[in-house]
């Protein structure tokens, strides 16, 4: 059972290989990857076997990117490719594993070896579930987004760097223009404290309101999808197509608790809901509710904060 | 212009009950509808029929209930519907079922887009829109939130974690939409009425020219488990007399739970 690693986000492409590593070594195999960009040695100290390069790859586009993976598969005959689920990756994996006619399990939570098979976890039912897969076609591509797992600690090692000749595909798909989002500084992923704005802020000054919190209590701010994705307030959200965070507290304020959303906090301490709605789904989830008018409650919470102690 | 769009019948998610014992979704005689971000995608192909013409037709592989879940895509305004119904094709992996909608796509005619939702809600797994692009050998844009078409192209923005990328491909293409690319219209009485006289076909294996048990061969992921995760909250509900009382008494309890 060999791998080969690919993404075009070095840093998850280490984390990924860091995985691999470790299954490959339980079962005395190999660990190959494509190197995105400079320095095909680093792959090698992050736990590669063999680095493939591909030169004039240039800017992420999934034609030539895919091409690319498809060759190095080839090259290197893994029996699984693990590919990063960034929202670029999630797109080309399975473009991948279409090009070789197999199976794809996008944007997995977990890997296990069970009996000597692959088994992977992934969301389903909008979140609410959790299914376990497995997958009989040679290769099986898998993706995995950022953080699932933890780079190695890099190594002075021996490993193979193999140039591949390619004639890459001009891409059918134009960019004519790319317009930056503004970039937050927020890691919503590491933070132990999250406060969480939805649906229930009327306008983004309000935001302030949650700035507030955020500041006595050293956390970051989080919001639902339509926050960021509709309205554009941040430019990340928490849920299953956003952040999946584990704070030890995550406080949702405005926010309806649907399956989307709650499915990226599951693993949250301690979550806290405050909402003026008192069937909302939010509490029915959470440790601690507050059924209240946000506009109120974050002010007085803003207060009692300051006197705490 | 004639515009296909994919469309999947699912689960009502908010209906699903969990086995008491196992933790399992029961999936048996919950209501179906069509998967969210596919409605947005079927009114995303109207609002272009609406400027520039042509047709709409969508385009699902289903089983026995799919007819009716799919009467709401005809009141919400696509002229016909194709159903690939097939007992031996259940089930399918995301590998066999691009295979299915591929043959399904090559007999449904001539084609200038083909619009897919990003994902569906009860797999999650993000995959028909790219693979049928690879399959059809047609430009792939995914993650679309807004479209246009003029002079033979399609014009995009898609929605990435980093940029806006605003894309430019020729006709045909695949395009994958997300949820923020519109509000799908609610069908009134008379649409409704309407669509019960608009053509819906179903295909067997055989009619788009498949083999089902070869391509059931080529469905390789099993899904061996499904539960929920349990979940344990304490679901205490925070009161006081006044809103500065239940603030208190929330920090309170979080200064007890040592979280902040
Ligand atoms: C494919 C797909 C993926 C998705 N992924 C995600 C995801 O990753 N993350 C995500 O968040 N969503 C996701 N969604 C969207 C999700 O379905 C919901 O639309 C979204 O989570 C709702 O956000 P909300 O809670 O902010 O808004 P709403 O559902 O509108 O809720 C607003 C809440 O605020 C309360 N409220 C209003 N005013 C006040 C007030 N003054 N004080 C207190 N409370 C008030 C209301 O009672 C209500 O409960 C996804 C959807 C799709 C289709
Ligand atoms: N059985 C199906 N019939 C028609 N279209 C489908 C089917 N399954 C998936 N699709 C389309 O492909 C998109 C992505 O689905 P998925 O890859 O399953 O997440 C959906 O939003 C639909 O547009």
């Amino acid at each position: 059972m060999s791998f080969l690693v690919f993404s075009e986000d070095r840093e998850l492409a280490f984390q990924l290989l860091g995985k691999a590593r470790e299954l490959a070594d339980k079962m005395g195999s190999e660990v190959a990857a494509l190197a995105a960009g400079s320095d095909p040695m680093e792959y090698v100290s992050q736990g590669a076997d063999k680095v493939y390069t591909v030169s004039g790859l240039g800017g992420f586009n999934v034609e030539p990117y895919g091409a690319a993976v498809v060759e190095a598969v080839k090259a290197a005959n893994p029996s699984t490719v693990f590919m990063g689920a960034t929202k670029r990756g999630k797109e080309l994996a399975p473009r991948v594993a279409s090009s070789l006619g197999v199976g794809c399990m996008n944007d997995c939570s977990g890997v296990e070896l069970e009996e000597g098979k692959i088994v992977v976890e992934r969301l389903t039912y909008g979140g609410s579930t959790v299914a376990k897969e497995t997958s009989t076609s040679t290769p099986t591509v898998i993706s995995f987004p950022p953080r699932c797992f933890e780079k190695l600690e890099p190594v002075e090692r021996t490993g193979e760097v193999v140039e591949l000749e390619l004639d890459l595909p001009e891409p059918r798909v134009k960019v004519v223009e790319s317009r930056e989002k503004p970039k937050s500084t927020a890691d919503l992923e590491s933070a132990s404290i999250i406060v969480s704005a939805g649906r229930g802020f009327k306008a983004k000054e309000d935001l302030r309101l949650l700035e507030e919190i955020a500041e006595i209590l050293d956390a970051q701010i989080g919001c639902t999808r339509p926050i960021s994705a509709d309205l554009g307030w941040m430019d990340q959200w928490v849920g299953i197509s956003g952040k999946k965070v584990k704070p030890s507290l995550y406080v949702a304020c405005g926010v309806s608790g649907t399956i989307q959303h709650v499915a990226g906090i599951r693993d949250s301490q301690i979550i806290v809901s405050i909402n003026s709605d008192e069937r909302a789904s939010i509490h029915g989830i959470s440790d601690y509710s507050l059924v209240g008018d946000i506009y109120e409650v974050l002010p007085a919470l803003t207060k009692a904060l300051r006197e705490r102690a | 212009m004639r515009q296909i769009v994919l469309l999947k019948d699912i689960p009502d998610l908010t209906e699903i009950k969990l086995d008491s014992q196992t933790r399992a979704p029961i999936i048996e005689g919950v209501k179906r509808r069509i998967s969210e971000v596919d409605k947005r995608a079927l009114e995303a192909a109207i609002r272009l029929k609406e400027k520039v013409g042509g047709e709409v037709v969508a385009l699902s592989l289903g089983d026995d209930k799919t007819k009716t879940a799919l009467l709401e895509a005809l009141a919400m305004g696509a002229d016909a519907v194709y159903i690939v119904n097939e007992p031996e094709l259940k089930g399918l992996d995301t590998n066999a079922t691009s295979k299915v909608l591929e043959a399904a796509v090559k007999h449904a005619g001539d084609y200038d887009l083909i619009i897919a939702g990003e994902m569906t809600l009860d797999s999650l797994s993000s995959q028909i829109g790219p693979r049928l692009a690879q399959l059809l050998d047609i430009p792939q844009i995914t993650y679309v939130k807004e479209l246009n078409v003029a002079d033979g192209k399609v014009r995009a923005v898609r929605d990435l974690e980093d940029v806006d990328e605003v894309v430019e491909a020729a006709l045909p293409a695949v395009v994958s939409v997300v949820r923020e690319i519109n509000e799908p219209r609610i069908p009134n009485l008379m649409s409704i009425m309407r669509a019960k006289r608009k053509p819906q076909t179903v295909w067997g294996a055989g009619d788009i020219g498949l083999d089902a048990s070869e391509v059931k061969s080529q469905s390789y992921v099993q899904i061996t488990s499904v539960s929920a995760p349990k979940v344990e909250r304490k679901q205490i509900r925070i009161e006081g007399e006044s809103v500065e009382e239940a603030a208190s008494k929330l920090v309170e309890a979080l200064m007890q739970e040592g979280v902040i």
